[in-house]
């Protein structure tokens, strides 16, 4: 193995790549969050179509989209590489064990967290972002997602699949985001104070404002 | 106090090369707050030889809170309930008349149990031995202020040794990671002078061999730290993490 390859499949290695992936979709997030966010304008889609359609064919866009798509798969595998690995430093469990006497739950769950927000990412990709491109692919023409999303978040069970998902990404970055920054080895008394505020208020503006897209078109708040 | 007026109920895990082990019941009267966990053990060890039985296997040496010998996860915690504190300066105070106390050790793919409550923590030395020193010219010992150490660095470095090497950060962690550990001997080097020469080939020396040793990686948790009887922090772990990557990027070593 080459020192690259070394380093990237060593245990720090890992946490480095699952930190620099995770703040990646991250900063991805703020974008799809902001650009969604458009449909509280309740202007019949127009202002959420029209940046839809900047991003769905913007060349730049399209390119990094490909950065994006590598930064998911590398964020899911690696995770589950240090899943495996971790699972088989302790193959002899305790009898009894008292957890939350010293960690927080979701900082343990991280593994079971983004297991949930695969299953909700492929439900999700497979409601929008998978039929638009196959169309474009297809025939050159982006469907009208607005529309979609009205008729889509009709059914109550989706819209509760759509918040069940915004929870889990809730407890997900609670602790991603602090955590990503302590395996960048950026813990400093003069900056731990800033990403942590930021972080908790990343945890709660991102999700909440995803939650409220299917639960306002539900009821109509959104047409 | 008064002395020997607590009844405790153990629960400790049994085993030897020929089983697989498993939890056996005892009852020991006469038990005084003032004990520590471990001589309430001697209590019960008495009591097995007395009746003819294999008495409990379990690591203790200084008995001080210094050497990191004993271990013990009690009651589903590395050195039982308080903070800061190992199983030796535990005492029968902090748990009340008529408690059952479930005793297991360490559990650990890289601590495998030797006997009982005793496991092996040979891999720690080995990891030591892949980096944590420094080279030092023999002859006189030079003047003690002729190195500049800014209070600071002294003072980390200080609280990063103050590690005994007991693995109750290992014993903490879901993945039985060793990173506490492993942080904190190449912090206390890394911080002063003298470890400078061996610094980069140290962090990736020490984190190979951990790697080897098959502990798990790091889900930065904290419960390591909150563990820790030396009360190891967290800054050592992202202190690791710089040195590590950065020699990796930086050093000529291929």
């Amino acid at each position: 193995m080459s020192w690259f390859t070394q380093t990237l499949t060593s245990s720090i290695g890992k946490k480095l790549l699952m930190a620099l992936t995770g703040l990646f979709l991250i900063t991805f997030l703020v974008i799809h969050a902001g650009i969604n966010a458009m449909i509280f304008y309740n202007d019949g889609g127009e202002t959420f179509t029209h940046w839809g359609h900047f991003m769905g064919t913007n060349p730049i866009i399209r390119t990094l989209e490909i950065g994006l798509v590598a930064g998911f798969l590398i964020h899911i595998v690696d995770g589950l590489m240090l899943w495996k690995t971790n699972a088989a430093a302790r193959p002899i469990g305790y009898k009894v064990s008292n957890p939350s006497a010293n960690s927080t739950w979701y900082s343990r769950s991280m593994g079971l967290l983004g297991t949930l927000l695969l299953i909700f990412l492929v439900i999700h990709t497979a409601h929008f972002w998978i039929p638009n491109r196959s169309n474009q692919f297809a025939t050159g023409e982006e469907l009208n997602l607005y529309q979609m999303m009205l008729d889509i978040f009709q059914n109550p069970l989706v819209v509760l699949i759509y918040v069940l998902g915004c929870i889990s990404l809730f407890w997900h970055l609670l602790h991603g985001f602090k955590s990503a920054f302590q395996t960048m080895g950026w813990n400093h008394i003069k900056y731990n104070g800033l990403v942590s505020f930021i972080g908790t208020a990343y945890s709660i503006v991102i999700p909440l404002l995803f939650a409220l897209m299917p639960i306002s078109i539900y009821f109509g708040w959104v047409s | 106090m008064s002395a020997g007026n607590m009844h405790i109920k153990l629960k400790v895990w049994r085993q030897s090369n020929t089983n697989k082990g498993g939890f056996e019941d005892y009852s020991l009267d006469g038990v005084s707050p003032d004990m520590s966990f471990l001589e309430m053990f001697d209590v019960l060890n008495e009591q097995l030889i007395e009746a003819g039985t294999e008495p409990v296997a379990f690591d203790h040496d200084c008995r001080e809170g210094i050497c990191g010998a004993c271990s013990m996860y009690i009651n589903g915690r590395p050195h039982g309930p308080l903070r800061g504190v190992t199983t030796c300066q535990l005492h029968m105070r902090s748990f009340n008349d008529g408690d059952t106390i479930v005793v297991e050790p360490w559990r650990a793919e890289a601590f495998p149990v030797i006997k009982d409550l005793v496991v092996d923590r040979d891999a720690f030395d080995r990891v030591i031995a892949a980096g944590g020193f420094i080279s030092v010219n023999t002859g006189n010992a030079q003047d003690a202020n002729s190195l500049p150490i800014p209070k600071e660095a002294a003072d980390d470095a200080f609280s990063a040794a103050a590690c005994i090497g007991c693995g109750a950060c290992v014993a903490a962690c879901k993945n039985a990671s060793a990173m506490l550990f492993v942080s904190a001997k190449i912090s206390q080097l890394a911080l002063l002078p003298q470890g400078q020469a061996e610094r980069s080939i140290r962090a990736e020396k020490m984190v190979a061999q951990m790697d080897a040793e098959g502990f798990g990686a790091c889900t930065n948790t904290g419960a390591c730290s909150a563990e820790c009887p030396k009360e190891i922090s967290m800054v050592n772990i992202a202190r690791m993490n710089r040195e590590y990557i950065g020699a990796k990027i930086s050093s000529t070593a291929v």
